[in-house]
């Protein structure tokens, strides 16, 4: 090879890793400028009061999102308990029997729910549930947050149930186990880890939505009165807030940011160490 | 040609067998007697596996398997029996060593019984330390009974699987290439724990290994690109074998 071949081969691949290595550092700026953005805007604001009162009536500076919080648990909490298991028993279905023309229809039939709009799915949850009934509620939010996290669970269970050596199945079905019963006592614990990790991801997705909860949860400036009306989320009180023409309610947008994206990292993390410890003791 | 301190417990009859395009095995017709030992031997892709498999009906988890003839188990076609029963009458033990991994030693010999949720009059205790007695593994294992069963090593993990095929009582014990992934320390241990469990019941192995099949069997078939070629005492088709093909894989001439 000549040394004018070499020098060249030498730039370009000091070229391409430059680009590589920018691409990589653009985007994980991207994520630290708005971590620190919120951080920078939101901890002015946020302190032990604001974790714990009501908001105020309008016009009033100060206040909380206590009832905020404990709206968007409840709310995503619902939905998990109407989500989670639809998905995790869909994807025992996909995984036992999914491998004709029915599974690869359900599998794309998640991927395209997966890409809807979430709006899309708000507005179906007001067509189906709170047109009919006449009234916004927690039960519509929590309604239209299952269906979103449906194909998620589903897709990300399947996964983990593939990542199930055949081999234990079989060693459950040659000790005349039936096979329902090695799915549920074999196949599925083997799996549980990942499983976990993905309703775990999942939830934190969901908690993150609001297009799907302004015209069915709809918010609440109070302490809720049960699933079957308004009922206030984090990331409608973000979206009412930093709408709103107040100053005082900007700031406050800000620290309820900071706290929804706080919350939704540290189940991420969970998520992941959870992954670990799940892999660890499979092969402990 | 036949047994006659025994009987026929499992016989296949005009067995043959395929993955949807062509048959894997064709036309086997095979006598597996009562405590006796017979091994399957033959080149890689013959079909033993695929035999072997047919004999429990493992091989319906293979997506578009096909099955013509008969096994017959006490003169019962096993495909008429419902297949969950027929396992726990002919069990399996696989290639590579499959314990539970979520499971402690344990659980994983009581696990046949405990997903079965079968309790005879024996207690669970007792069933898994005659269980791994009979697997030559309890002295090796019983203080640490609790522990993960991913912590033995590989042969005591495949006599683990034994151990956990034994527990739920077979009558034949099917074994496919159990030592292959094993050294010959281990597989020396598997294959005297074999001669033990000839007492109590009927076993049948895939072997690669001719020195395996010659030590520890009684009767041997050897298999030759789906069929079966040959099918007697073990002495005789390794001294005396009928068919030359026969004779030119014993001596190493090919496979
Ligand atoms: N899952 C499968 N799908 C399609 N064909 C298969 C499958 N398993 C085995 N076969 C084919 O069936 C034939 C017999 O295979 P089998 O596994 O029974 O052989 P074997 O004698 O056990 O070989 P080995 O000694 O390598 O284990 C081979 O030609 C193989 O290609
Ligand atoms: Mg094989």
């Amino acid at each position: 090879m000549t040394d004018a071949r070499l020098r060249r081969r030498k730039i370009v691949n000091g070229l391409m890793f430059s680009l590589t290595a920018a691409c990589t550092i653009a985007c994980l700026a991207v994520l630290f400028v708005i971590l620190g953005y919120i951080v920078y805007h939101g901890a002015a604001a946020l302190d032990w009061s604001f974790l714990t009162r009501l908001p105020k009536p309008v016009g009033e500076p100060g206040g909380g999102i206590a009832n905020a919080m404990v709206g968007s648990a409840k709310i995503v909490a619902l939905a998990a308990v109407l989500g989670v298991p639809v998905g995790v028993l869909g994807a025992v279905y996909l995984h036992e029997f999914g491998h004709n023309r029915i599974g690869f229809v359900i599998r794309y039939a998640a991927d395209l729910l997966n890409g809807m709009p979430s709006i899309v799915i708000g507005v179906f949850a007001y067509g189906l549930i709170v047109l009919p009934m006449k009234r916004f509620s927690a039960l519509a939010g929590s309604a239209a947050l299952a269906v979103i996290m449906i194909p998620i669970v589903l897709r990300s269970t399947e996964e983990f149930l593939r990542l199930v050596p055949a081999s234990l199945r079989e060693a459950g079905l040659a000790l005349g186990v039936p096979r329902w019963k090695v799915i549920l006592l074999v196949v599925i614990p083997s799996a549980w880890g990942g499983i976990l990790t993905g309703i775990l991801l999942a939830v934190s997705r969901i908690a993150g939505e609001s297009a799907p909860l302004i015209f069915t949860a709809f918010g609440n400036r109070f302490w809720d009165n049960g699933w079957l009306n308004p009922m206030s989320a984090l990331p409608l009180t973000i979206y009412t807030y930093a709408i709103s023409p107040y100053e005082d309610w900007h700031r406050q947008a800000w620290a309820a940011a900071m706290v929804l994206v706080l919350v939704v990292l540290a189940g991420n993390v969970l998520a992941r160490l959870l992954m670990r410890g799940g892999r660890g003791a499979s092969n402990a | 040609m036949s047994d006659e301190r025994t009987y026929s417990i499992l016989e296949a009859r005009g067995l043959s067998a395929g993955y949807g395009s062509g048959d894997a095995i064709r036309n086997v017709n095979m006598h597996f007697y009562d405590k006796r030992i017979t091994a399957i031997i033959g080149p890689s892709g013959c079909g033993k596996s695929t035999l072997i498999r047919c004999l429990n009906r493992m091989h319906e988890e293979i997506p578009g398997t096909q099955v013509r003839g008969v096994v017959a188990l006490s003169e019962r076609n096993i495909f008429h029996m419902d297949p969950v029963r027929l396992r726990r009458q002919v069990g399996m033990v696989f290639q590579r060593p499959n314990p539970f991994p979520t499971m402690s030693i344990f659980r994983n010999v009581a696990a046949g019984l405990i997903l079965n949720g079968l309790r005879g009059e024996r207690s669970l205790a007792e069933v898994v330390e005659t269980s791994l007695r009979q697997a030559a593994l309890f002295d090796e294992v019983k203080d640490k009974l609790d522990q993960p069963a991913l912590n033995l090593s590989g042969g005591q993990q495949q006599r683990l699987c034994i151990a956990r095929a034994l527990a739920v009582e077979p009558k034949v014990l099917l074994l496919d290439e159990p030592c292959s992934a094993l050294d010959p320390i281990a597989t020396a241990k598997i294959e005297e724990l074999l001669l033990q469990l000839k007492d109590q019941l009927t076993i049948v192995m895939v072997t690669h290994n001719m020195q395996q099949a010659a030590r520890v069997s009684d009767w041997t078939g050897f298999m030759l690109m789906g069929e079966l070629v040959e099918f007697g005492r073990t002495d005789e088709i390794f001294t005396t074998p009928r068919d030359p093909r026969t004779q030119d894989y014993i001596t190493g001439r090919f496979g």
